[in-house]
């Protein structure tokens, strides 16, 4: 068993191992691993051995926060001052930002210990993380398989243990269908919960930063140390949600209300099928009540994402002109042949395809077919969402209909891979919270993710009805073997 | 053959506040380049805009004393269009939830020009063109706007001039903007169209845009119906474009057209909270306003009795009507204190700019003391006046520069025997003056005047003089 957060933060406190060594060692690990993996796109072992030195000195001075000293990663689309954030596009190559996002302020100030930035689909963009212009990050379980996508890097990371924790985003599953195809836990907090001050846009009103980790009390930990309310981000939801979550995760069960919705289960792989419904036995036996419940609108989530998300990207990316920063193309002949060249040479296929559909469902004569009807389907899924969650406490569902894809396998074919949102991209649109756990192993060994979802703000019983699957589950998926040895 | 003009007016006007309407960055007009910015002005990625509170009261008050409903509910658009200017390649704005609707500007000649809506947005930066280079200058990037757009009830050249000056000189007197002209703080763009009298239906229109005086936008509505007039009259079509006006020439030749059409694909901004102006706020504000500049106007003819040519140039500039209401306020009589602020203070101040600013060394209280001696006909109106400009040049109070013994005033029979000797003195003029030439009385004047250092009346001692000469 591996180390979970809270082991770690006693062991640096009983002086067992310094945060210099541990570092060292997720370091070591890195240079041995992430040649092979590709989770890491940049690599900040300088700034992580000083910031290791520094917490070491907040330990020694006592009362050092839980995330003191402890190794861990950020998604490249997470403004760092002075490092990197590319998005893994080559339009934002090398671009180092001269502020830090709201997220990794926060953890800095607990003495957080970044080790570097993890690989992602291009501007979020993806379900595999092949999209990235550094190439695909492969999945630590078997690198035949890809890790999932947007947060690719990130769920790899954690997988083999080259991070104790990382942060991803989640704008259509992005968190949790990667967290599923590795096998480790992520949560997507409640659109609000944690400021996306500094997070690169890709579908504001979807896009919500959240924790990959080893175990659901990590993720608790984090997502602990992440939320709240930023007068940066008016979205930003100042939400009292008592005390700290990691410490209440030890909730009885009996009589929680878990509603399962058909509509989740419809062209589900059956191995997957057939785990989750295990999942949602154990529930029951342990006293949980389980409610069958409907919610017809969630068919048309999948459309009513894509053009919200395309129509939010096609204008937030539109400020990548080669005028400010970035990738600017190397011959030109005016301002606006630059700008033109620029992003027809730094995006990516699977970017323009987005940004070209949002336009599309903007123009003048499409806006009310498009945008406008997708505005108000939003709404009648939020309704739906609104009426269940007044008879359960948290729903079960699939994170996603399949298991991880073989590298290149649905390059091609962009709607099927659209397909495989279906059962992320609801909880964005609705705009409440989420987390993914593993629940088992295919045919292939590769691992299973089982979504819990609640209400806004709903994270503690979200929380509280994973750890209890997480612990009397016992052992569903194998472990992986290697990364650093802590 | 002729035609009814048909004119719109949309003004960007921006607001006075002390910073920008989405970061915290100063609005402070100039400055090196790049100086006034952050993250959220330049676009930076990962950045996010909060809305200042100030700018919606501002567009609040300006709907107010435009007689606009305001919208309780409203949010943020996105107008999407790329230019170098804009660094996100959007504006934020307001489409179709605008804070303010359906007011009105009254002329002179109680004919009402409609206010469609006014909106907020942020103004973008600027582009310097340098010996064949471009650079950009993103300090004006976030300095709030507001659009207010009229109903194209504008029918002549010197409507469009009234409307602009009247929208001017209410803004100002709100405080929400200084409205230079030359410096772009108000901006209009002209819409206008042409049409036979009594055709109920509007002719094709062009745009002049961001015309920069007042007296150009009369000019330019001038010089547009001509040429639209000419287009007609030949049996041509006016072509639906964007102007320019040529100052230099004052003639109206098309801009170089933006080959994009203008779709710029409005969606409510998802950064952006939609916001409630709840009503009470909306009533704070209202009591916040001060009398706005038309009401002052008929105050100061109605009720203060002030000639229409006086009460014109005291009420159009708020700090100068602010300074003749304190002065007011501190018991001086309201004709003297007119007179001598149009005649003595204005003829120290040559602009528009020094009206408007009216930096004086003197207080109301200070001026009050001076114009209550004329008042009291302690002095007369010339002492007042050459005093008034000893205290202005020095900004030294009035007892500076008229002592107590001056004060007293001359008594009749001071002032009779003063006449006496003045004939004395001049006995050849006082013969004149006896056989009809009147204007020899001046001589005596000058004595009387030069032995009571102009403290004299004047009046009574022609009186006087006439009587003794006639004896």
């Amino acid at each position: 068993m591996r180390a979970g957060i809270y082991e770690l933060a006693i062991r640096l406190r009983n002086r067992e191992i310094s945060a210099v060594e541990l570092t060292k060692a997720y370091i070591d690990a890195i240079e041995k691993l992430n040649p092979a993996i590709n989770a890491y796109v940049y690599l900040t072992f300088d700034t992580a051995l000083k910031a290791a030195e520094q917490a070491d000195q907040m330990l020694k001075e006592g009362d050092a926060p839980l995330l003191c000293g402890i190794p861990m990663a950020l998604k490249d689309n997470i403004c760092t001052d002075g490092i990197a954030t590319t998005c893994c596009s080559k339009i934002l190559k090398d671009f180092k930002p001269y502020y830090d996002a709201a997220v990794w302020e926060k953890l800095k100030a607990q003495g957080a210990v970044l080790l570097g930035k993890t690989n992602m689909d291009e501007f979020a963009m993806g379900s595999t993380s092949e999209t990235s212009c550094y190439g695909a990050p492969l999945n630590p379980r078997n690198t035949n398989y890809v890790t999932g996508g947007s947060s690719g890097g990130s769920a790899a990371a954690v997988c083999a243990n080259l991070a104790v924790y990382s942060l991803g985003s989640d704008t259509g599953g992005s968190i949790r269908q990667p967290a599923s195809f590795c096998g480790v836990v992520g949560l997507k907090p409640t659109y609000g919960a944690v400021s996306r001050y500094g997070l690169i846009a890709y579908g504001s009103s979807l896009d919500q930063i959240g924790p990959l980790a080893n175990s659901v009390k990590d993720a608790a930990i984090v997502f602990d140390a992440i939320k709240g309310g930023d007068k940066r981000d008016q979205t930003s939801v100042d939400y009292d949600y008592g005390s700290s979550l990691a410490e209440c995760l030890d909730r009885d069960i009996k009589g929680m209300r878990i509603g399962v919705a058909e509509e989740f289960f419809e062209g589900i792989n059956t191995e997957i099928k057939s785990k989750i419904e295990k999942a949602i036995k154990l529930f029951e036996n342990n006293g949980a009540v389980i409610e069958n419940i409907r919610l017809p609108a969630l068919k048309l989530a999948l459309p009513v994402y894509y053009i919200i998300a395309c129509a939010e990207a096609s204008s937030n990316l539109g400020r990548y002109d080669g005028i400010r920063y970035g990738y600017r193309t190397s011959s030109y002949t005016g301002i606006e042949d630059m700008i033109v060249r620029t992003r027809s040479e730094g995006f990516g296929d699977e970017v323009k395809r987005r940004i070209m559909l949002g336009t599309y469902v903007l123009s003048s004569g499409y806006y009310d077919a498009y945008y406008k009807k997708a505005c108000l389907i939003r709404e009648e899924i939020n309704r739906e969402f609104d009426a269940v969650f007044e008879n359960c406490d948290v729903l079960v569902a699939p994170t996603a209909p399949n298991t991880a894809f073989p590298l290149n396998h649905k390059g091609d074919s962009p709607v099927e891979m659209y397909l495989s949102d279906i059962c992320t991209v609801p909880v964005n649109i609705a705009g409440v919270p989420a987390i993914s756990v593993p629940c088992g192993e295919d045919s292939r060994g590769l691992p299973i993710g089982m979504q819990i979802i609640g209400r806004r703000f709903g994270e503690a019983t979200v929380l509280q009805a994973a750890h209890f699957y997480e612990q009397s589950a016992g052992k569903v998926i194998g472990d992986y073997e290697g990364g650093a040895g802590i | 053959m002729n035609y009814e003009i048909v004119c719109g007016i949309e003004t960007h006007i921006e607001l006075a506040t002390k910073t920008k309407i989405f970061c915290g960055c100063t609005t402070e007009f100039g400055g090196e380049p790049n100086t006034h910015c952050c993250p959220v002005c330049t676009g930076q990625p990962g950045s996010l805009p909060i809305l200042n509170q100030k700018v919606v009261e501002y567009a609040i008050k300006a709907g107010l004393a435009l007689n606009c409903k305001i919208n309780t509910k409203s949010h943020m658009d996105r107008k999407n269009y790329v230019y170098p200017d804009l660094p996100k390649a959007y504006q934020i704005s307001q489409y179709d939830e605008p804070l303010c609707e359906k007011g009105y500007i009254e002329l002179d000649s109680g004919k009402r020009i409609g206010i469609t809506r006014i909106h907020i947005e942020e103004d973008a930066g600027k582009l310097i063109h340098e010996s064949g280079l471009t650079y950009i200058d993103y300090n004006r990037s976030g300095v709030p706007l507001i659009e207010i757009v009229s109903e194209p009830d504008i029918s002549s050249a010197e409507e469009a001039k009234e409307y602009a000056e009247k929208l001017q000189l209410i803004m100002r007197y709100i405080g929400i903007s200084d409205c230079k002209m030359q410096e772009g703080s108000m901006r209009c763009d002209v819409n206008l169209s042409l049409r036979k009298p009594g055709d109920p239906r509007f002719g094709v229109r062009t745009e002049i845009k961001n015309i920069n005086s007042l007296s150009f936008i009369q000019k330019a509505v001038m010089a547009e119906a001509e040429r639209q007039a000419d287009i007609l009259d030949a049996g041509g079509t006016v072509v639906q474009q964007t102007m320019r006006y040529d100052e230099g020439t004052n003639s109206v030749t098309p801009m170089r057209d933006k080959e994009n059409s203008d779709d710029y694909r409005y969606f409510p901004d998802p950064d952006i909270l939609r916001f409630c102006v709840d009503d009470k706020k909306v009533e704070e504000i209202r009591e916040s306003l001060p009398e706005l500049p038309f009401d002052k106007l008929k105050r100061y003819m109605n009720v203060l009795g002030l000639s229409e040519a006086t009460a014109k140039q005291i009420f159009r500039y708020r700090m100068v009507a602010e300074f003749f209401e304190d002065t007011l306020a501190e018991g001086a009589s309201v004709k003297n204190t007119a007179n001598l602020i149009v005649v003595t203070i204005f003829s120290n101040m040559d602009t528009e700019e020094e009206k408007e600013l009216f930096a004086i060394r003197i207080s109301a209280a200070q001026f009050a003391a001076l114009v209550k001696l004329a008042d009291e006909k302690k002095i007369n109106i010339g002492v007042a006046q050459s005093t008034l400009q000893k205290m202005l040049e020095s900004g030294k109070p009035v007892e500076e520069f008229i002592k107590p013994e001056d004060l007293v005033g001359i008594s009749d029979e001071a002032l009779e025997s003063l006449c006496k000797e003045a004939i004395d003195a001049n006995p050849e003029a006082a013969a004149n003056v006896r056989n009809g030439k009147d204007k020899a009385i001046n001589v005596m004047f000058g004595y009387i005047m030069k032995k009571t250092g102009g403290k004299a009346d004047i009046r009574k001692a022609e009186v006087l003089l006439r009587k003794l000469i006639r004896q």
